[in-house]
């Protein structure tokens, strides 16, 4: 106990000695005259400038008969806006150097913009990002074939055993929440997507009053706010309420599946629904999962797994929160002859961690990682960015960052057992195994 | 984690070793360099921009330095430089540079191998301490081996044998070339690595890991003199070894157009073409890598290239296609094509669309607007390419491993930016000949093991 505070204490100085005497971050919020909220960061080390716009438009959103319909309307933003046609829109982004990417996960989807800020540059990579967020065109012929090309994808992920587990993984988990939706729609959906889905979807969800406008770079807080306002002004309205996406339900006993594949490895994935991003046990989780399995090569799973028994290349857990609860998830690829014996490892570390919990010097171990190596985690413009956008998001404390070490260094021994035990119960897991033998496929069609 | 870097999207050969993101790093070339009586030398690049350091050891040794018989074996000493010296128990690497809030990790590649740590900038003695350690007493226990070798096992089935197009690029190398090592995988044969033994490992440690044939490189808030007295206290009093002379494994002249087929689980087929060409030597005096470079540009560099634009969005031949050029490297040079087939479309005829894109560049050209465009992207990407101080330190160690120098960046941008319309065009008439040329498709085979998931009742309004 003692050993651990002051090397924890050694870091937090070295820490803040690091950086100035106001917060670690100056970020700086307010909201446009549409109603969009604004996170920026002034960094004037390098003429650049990422910004990114980003909605409540991700695949959870979707419908189960309109799947696909939330990745598709992000893909087409990119593919046609108003007097400019796809080739038009790559060709000038590119001619200022500028780089245009499409952001879309479960809950979240937009586009981002990385720039030069020299005058010229930076206008004019605007300008298109300004027009692609707000006068898109969704053209009919692009639509058609992206879909033809969507579909073709879709069928070659079909036959590979990470997609088919994750897919089979997500459903076990989700049943009837959105969730459960493949993020890109599945084949007969996507095939049914039309024009006016994708606009119907963008006038719902690309509005002003949920947009999130992260920037960070080489401009001034009055050219930012100008910014912020030519990326939203032109953005659809709503009434301003949440768009909510329906809470998930417990799951209601442990499934199991078996799959057969000829592939070389087996594909294991073990989870439960985790935790919303609100979630007050948030730290611990976090902090008890770097333990667990998130820890890379110093994490119980790749110690049992890889380490000792030389099982798997790649074994790890996360927590993933989200709006609603996010999975809970450890994975792993192991030759299928073996996928029993690291099935029953992972299980019995798992067990063990969740009736023991760690030890006081893992936990330790952990904080001085986490602690340590926090300035690692705002490093770079690409990495502040991504923190600014999730804070925007999940309406996080604008001192997220600074709160960061304090809150690691909170959490306790019996926090990180409790909370586990809270969320985790291993006789009601998901558990799926892509690349069984025919054998465990047929054993395992008992009832569980 | 350990990772053997490949290629397997072609359109991601660009990040690693193309002269185009290389040298647009140039203007920001400030790195200093020092050599230490051993021979190590330290090239330290300040970057204030936080308090931490990127740390990299690179040894000039990759699979393209194996023997008959041990391909794999420099990646699996990569794997086994974890796993314990005399003074520092298997583990122990990894669990040290964790407590001290860092991230570790390693690299493989044909022709160097990296080991790497980010911390913040007051734990630079630790990480200093453990690579001075590992450099030169590294024990190499056959019970460690055992285990570990099992783990490269599974790591060469999840990249590459479970992968068709993994496979695809796999096979094409092997026959591409005939002598010269890259025509074996980084992560080697399976059967190699089967019959892989721990004195496998420990020659090539004994051979290759040696102060005079490695390169420290430093990227982040440190200062070069006191980093170079760093590195003298932990890594000077390592002994230099007599390096054996690299035989130089000259790849002969292909003698006419090679095909092959992979056949293997997959649903969509795919083409993958590769043509000889040069690589760079000689900074100065080169400039067909130069072209090179600005052609692959031209067909797949960003999404208003001429791949992307003509045979996905116009003509929807292909699902997919791409161009790269690995124009920094020991070895023989490879210009890269390749396509996925669009609907009702087949891989023939993609190979035809591609030739037919390389064609038009032969006879027609290339425009002053494509040119200029690639040129604007280049400079943009010598700013943004300093927001990480990895990547900076990881094209240091790149460009020193092919045996370039990182002061020639400077030059490289000008060169590049030097080209002209007419040389893009000489070498794509004088370099893309058949007898020059390899090409791979894959033929996708049924899953025949495999059966349809079972969805619970009462699932199946959420399929």
């Amino acid at each position: 106990m003692r050993s651990e505070r002051a090397i924890l204490w050694l870091a937090a100085v070295l820490l803040f000695a690091a950086g100035s005497a106001h917060a670690i971050l100056p970020i700086q919020h307010w909201q446009t005259t549409s109603g969009a909220r604004v996170y920026f960061v002034e960094n004037r080390d390098l003429p650049m400038l990422d910004v990114s716009v980003e909605f409540p438009a991700g695949a959870g959103f979707d419908s189960k008969e309109k799947s696909g319909a939330a990745s598709m309307t992000n893909r087409l933003l990119r593919l046609g806006a108003e007097g400019m046609n796809e080739d038009e829109i790559a060709q000038r982004l590119a001619d200022v150097g500028a780089q245009l990417s499409g952001s879309f996960d479960t809950d979240r989807a937009g586009l981002a913009l990385r720039t030069l800020s020299s005058r010229e540059e930076r206008t004019q990579a605007l300008d298109i990002f300004a027009r692609l967020l707000q006068r898109p065109v969704f053209p009919e012929d692009v639509l058609e074939r992206e879909k033809v090309r969507l579909i073709a994808a879709l069928r070659e992920a079909d036959t590979k055993p990470d997609t088919i587990a994750a897919l089979t993984f997500y459903r076990l988990l989700y049943r009837d929440h959105p969730y459960a939706l493949r993020s890109s729609g599945e084949v007969e959906t996507v095939r049914r997507l039309t024009r006016q889905d994708l606009v119907d979807f963008y006038r719902r969800h690309y509005t002003a009053q949920q947009a999130v406008v992260a920037l960070i770079g080489d401009v001034s807080r009055s050219e930012a706010a100008a910014l912020a306002e030519q990326l939203t002004s032109g953005l659809p309205r709503d009434d301003g309420a949440e768009l909510a996406l329906p809470p998930v339900t417990p799951l209601p006993a442990a499934a199991t599946r078996f799959i057969v594949h000829p592939a070389a490895q087996s594909h294991i994935m073990i989870g439960a629904p985790g935790i919303r991003r609100d979630d007050p046990d948030y730290f611990p989780l976090f902090v008890g999962n770097y333990i667990l399995g998130g820890g890379g090569f110093v994490s119980r799973i790749t110690e049992e797994v890889r380490q000792k028994r030389g099982l798997a290349y790649s074994a790890y857990s996360y927590f993933s929160p989200l709006k609603q609860q996010g999975p809970f998830l450890i994975g792993m690829q192991t030759q299928r002859e073996q996928a029993q014996e690291a099935l029953t490892v992972v299980r019995n570390t798992l067990r063990e961690f969740l009736a023991e919990g760690p030890t006081q010097q893992e936990l330790t171990a952990a904080k001085q990682n986490l602690v340590g190596g926090f300035p690692l985690r705002i490093d770079s413009n690409r990495r502040i960015h991504g923190y600014l956008a999730l804070i925007g998001f999940y309406r996080l404390p604008l001192t997220y960052l600074d709160d960061f070490v304090k809150k690691v260094e909170q959490v306790s021994l019996a926090d990180i057992k409790t909370a586990f035990a809270r969320r985790l119960d291993l006789d009601r897991m998901v558990t799926v195994v892509v690349g069984a033998t025919e054998a465990q496929a047929a054993a395992s069609q008992a009832p569980n | 984690m350990r990772i053997a870097v490949h290629r397997l999207r072609l359109a991601a050969c660009l990040a690693a070793s193309s002269i185009l993101w290389s040298s647009a790093m140039a203007a920001a070339a400030d790195a200093v360099e020092h050599t230490l009586g051993n021979g190590l030398r330290v090239i330290v690049k300040p970057d204030q921009r936080a308090p931490v350091v990127v740390s990299m050891v690179w040894y000039k040794a990759g699979s393209v330095d194996e023997f008959n018989g041990t391909t794999g074996v420099a990646h699996v000493l990569e794997h086994m430089m974890f796993k314990g010296t005399r003074s520092v128990p298997g583990g122990e690497f990894s669990k040290r540079i964790a407590a001290a809030g860092g991230r570790d990790n390693a690299f493989t590649s044909k022709d160097y191998t990296g080991y790497f740590q980010m911390l913040h900038k007051s734990q630079l003695p630790l990480s200093f301490k453990l690579e001075a350690d590992r450099m030169a007493n590294l024990v190499l226990a056959q019970e460690e081996f055992a285990k570990e070798i099992r783990v490269v096992m599974e790591e060469r089935r999840w990249r590459t044998d479970d992968q068709p197009r993994a496979m695809v690029y796999e096979r094409l190398m092997a026959t591409a070339l005939v002598a010269h090592p890259y025509r074996h995988p980084i992560i080697g044969w399976m059967n190699d690595i089967e019959n892989m033994r721990v004195e496998d490992a420990r020659a090539f440690y004994e051979r290759w890991y040696a102060p005079n044939n490695a390169i420290l490189v430093l990227v982040g808030d440190v200062a070069p003199q006191e980093m170079f007295d760093l590195a003298e206290q932990y890594f000077g009093g390592i002994k230099p070894k007599a390096l054996p002379p690299r035989k130089p494994q000259e790849e002969p002249s292909q003698l006419g157009l090679k095909r092959l087929t992979v056949k293997a689980p997959a649903e969509l087929p795919y083409v993958l073409m590769a043509y000889r060409v040069p690589v760079l030597r000689d900074p100065e005096n080169d400039w067909e890598p130069y072209a090179l470079e600005m052609l692959a540009n031209v067909l797949d560099g960003n999404a208003a290239a001429r791949l992307p634009r003509t045979l996905v969005r116009t003509e929807r031949l292909a699902n997919s296609a791409g161009a790269s050029y690995d124009g920094i490297g020991r070895g023989p040079g490879l210009f890269y094509l390749d396509g996925v087939p669009g609907s009702g479309k087949t891989v023939e005829e993609v190979e035809e669309g591609l030739r037919r894109e390389l064609h038009k560049i032969a006879v027609d050209g290339v425009t002053e607007e494509e040119l200029r465009r690639i040129k604007a992207q280049a400079v943009a990407a010598h700013v943004y390419q300093r927001d990480s101080m990895f990547f900076q330190a990881r094209q240091i160690g790149s460009v020193e491993s092919a045996g370039l120098s990182h002061k020639t960046l400077d030059l490289m941008l000008e060169k590049l930016k030097a080209v002209t319309a007419a040389q893009v065009q000489e070498v794509a008439n004088k370099y893309f000949n058949d007898d020059d040329l390899t090409v791979a498709y894959l033929d996708p085979q049924p899953l025949v093991a495999r059966k349809p998931a079972v969805p619970p009742p009462g699932l199946r309004h959420a399929q």
